[in-house]
């Protein structure tokens, strides 16, 4: 099972029975969103070439915290499919928007596919450790 | 959680849980399992996702329940629900996120002892040409206009490439193409992953198998489909790919907005859904069979290339080596059909999530040669165990939406399968069984263990003993190749 902590912000794979779940934790929105696409990554496999650098703008905007994870997530999970993966992001939160830049790298091995990123039993909570959310892929 | 004295018990084979059993409910839940199939369903969501469902506005009848159930998202996977036309909801979480995953059977007059000296070759060949994998892309990169062709015909698009017969459009689910499929509905993100990945098995359960008729059960229904005892069949496990999960994921995203619009309440976000008569219900209906047609025609490329491989291998070795089409159905889909509801004919939109359709004997829509016996039902097990070709009947027709089981549904996660048997041993457990495997990853192999699932002998017997499908021939696996 996959987990990592990073300071104040971390992941950790839970069980989850036909896909695969991730809770995830960090002191604000845009952490818990950087963490969770950090996450996901993990579980996907994904090796990229530091020689094919690659940089994005991404806007987006949702009608809650919920929505936009969901947005954030499977835009990199489309952006996988493009051969791009992400790990440096430049982004600015407000409410339910975000803008900025993301650098990375060309895709160059990837040990699984994610068809999409779900809303099952997704809820952006405050606790200890800031806001936890678990993330539910279907695979 | 949901316990079994919810349940009122109406057969060895059927239970149901009222509609009363919760306020906001519409209608009963209906399970089709065996006693302990039911008790091993309690063990997860699925129950529960099941009574969320029969929530959804516009249900008539019964949410139904398949006995190879487990968690989905929003609907559990082996749901079947169906919503009054056109003004009832249409929901993407209760077609799935592979729109038209389903599967694809063909067989052969090649008795396995003839072909087995050549199996290596064939698996290899069969590699080879039927891209699989993690981001496998096809040989053909369409443009936008020729992928919004394609989803408008569907199966045909191939047929008229030199890709297959009419045999094989005539022996698909609807002909191989929905009506009304609506490209422009589609955004340009999924058509931008769509585009690549025709003709390709995509990689997690989907998969293609080589298997031998190991034993008939009904003469009739198996001369029908040309299955003959100790001959080869191939199975094609697949669906709509990065195109269907993106169509999937966008309407999921679009009508988080909608259901405020329509005052529509939800116990769970993956309903989210719309009326079938409004802008948001059209367009995703629209996209939701370019999608499933897209589905038809990635298989229809499948088995043309699976038919190049046996060619390349076996032509001018064996007696026979042509792969005739027994059937192709799809187990993710939304349906406008017409059923007897109370005994009235009623209109509506089927959603199966993991639901097979499994029309009788006379059904509309059957070719002429399954007209007297029924539409063939196809269950894959899991990888390495038996597969089943069953036909549907009337009973299925007025208890379960004329619909089945679609195979042997999950048990353990994906962790807990990789923790139970490494790929490597699964690999040498499968070959030690006569069971010759391609795959793309042992992780992934290790998580599609046949440990990991139900076991469809059992599932079968429940559909049959139900009396919502009848079995005609029970397959072994010879060759599997999966991503």
């Amino acid at each position: 099972m996959r987990s990592s902590r990073t300071g104040d912000r971390g992941y950790r794979e839970i069980a989850h029975t036909a896909d695969w779940a991730l809770r995830v934790w960090a002191p604000d929105l845009k952490g818990l969103l950087v963490t969770a696409a950090e996450g996901m990554y993990d579980l996907l496999g994904v090796v990229t070439d530091p020689n094919q650098p690659v940089q994005q703008h991404l806007a987006l905007e949702a009608m809650d915290a919920e929505s936009l994870l969901v947005a954030f997530l499977n835009e990199l999970v489309f952006q996988l499919e493009e051969r791009r993966a992400f790990w440096q992001f430049d982004l600015e939160v407000k409410g339910t928007q975000l803008e900025g830049e993301l650098k990375g790298a060309r895709v160059i091995g990837q040990g699984k596919e994610i068809k999409a990123v779900t809303y099952h039993d997704l809820a952006i909570q405050k606790g200890e450790r800031g806001l936890e959310v678990t993330v539910v892929f279907d695979v | 959680m949901i316990q079994l004295q919810a349940f009122t018990r109406i057969s060895d084979y059927e239970w149901e849980i009222p509609k009363t059993f919760r306020h906001d409910m519409r209608v009963p839940v209906r399970v089709f399992a065996s006693r302990r199939l039911l008790e091993n369903a309690l063990g997860d969501k699925s129950i529960e996702q099941a009574v969320n469902a029969a929530t959804l506005p516009g249900l008539v009848g019964r949410v139904v329940v398949m006995p190879d159930v487990h968690q989905g998202y929003g609907f559990p996977i082996g749901g079947v629900a169906a919503t009054r036309y056109p003004e009832g909801v249409i929901s993407p979480g209760g077609i799935g996120y592979d729109i038209n995953c389903g599967v694809r059977l063909l067989a052969t007059t090649l008795e396995a002892g003839e072909a087995e000296p050549y199996f290596k070759d064939l698996i290899q060949a069969l590699d080879k040409y039927c891209p699989s994998g993690v981001g496998a892309e096809g040989g053909m990169r369409l443009s936008e206009a020729e992928l919004d062709q394609a989803c408008r015909e569907g199966a045909r698009w191939a047929l008229r490439r030199g890709m297959g017969s009419e045999q094989d459009l005539r022996r698909t689910e609807e002909g191989g193409c929905l009506e009304g499929a609506d490209p422009t509905r589609v955004s340009k993100r999924a058509k931008e992953r769509g585009r690549s990945q025709l003709g390709t098995l995509g990689a997690g359960n989907h998969f293609l198998e080589v298997g031998i008729v190991e034993q008939v059960f009904d003469a009739r229904a198996a001369a029908a489909m040309g299955l003959l005892e100790g001959c080869l069949t191939l199975s094609i496990h697949c669906g709509s790919r990065g195109f269907g999960h993106q169509i999937c994921t966008d309407y999921v995203q679009e009508l988080q907005g909608a259901v405020n619009r329509y005052g529509i309440h939800l116990p769970d976000r993956e309903l989210v859904c719309a009326p079938l008569d409004s802008p948001e219900g059209q367009a995703y209906l629209g996209a939701m069979r370019a999608a499933a047609n897209y589905a038809f025609l990635n298989r229809q490329l499948l088995a043309h290339q699976a038919r190049l491989a046996f060619e390349a291998v076996l032509a001018g070795k064996v007696s026979n080596w042509h792969l005739h089409q027994v059937y192709d159905i799809a187990h993710n889909i939304g349906k406008i059909e017409t059923h007897e509801i109370d005994g009235q004919r009623v209109k509506v939109c089927v959603h199966r999530k993991g639901a097979t359709r499994a029309f009788g004997p006379g059904a509309p829509g059957l070719p002429e040669e399954y007209a007297r016996v029924g539409q063939p039902v196809l269950v894959p097990g899991s990888m390495g165990t038996a597969s089943w070709v069953l036909v549907g009947t009337e009973e299925s027709m007025m208890r379960s939406f004329g619909s089945s089981c679609h195979g042997a549904g999950r048990v353990l996660s994906r962790n807990a399968a990789k923790r139970s048997v490494r790929g490597e041993q699964l690999q040498r457990e499968l070959e030690a069984d006569g069971i010759l495997l391609r795959a793309g990853s042992m992780a992934g192999l290790a998580e599609e263990a046949p440990s990991a699932y139900k076991d469809v002998d059992e599932v079968v017997e429940t559909v049959c003993g139900a009396g919502i499908a009848r079995k005609v021939a029970r397959l072994r696996p010879l060759l599997v190749v999966k991503g």
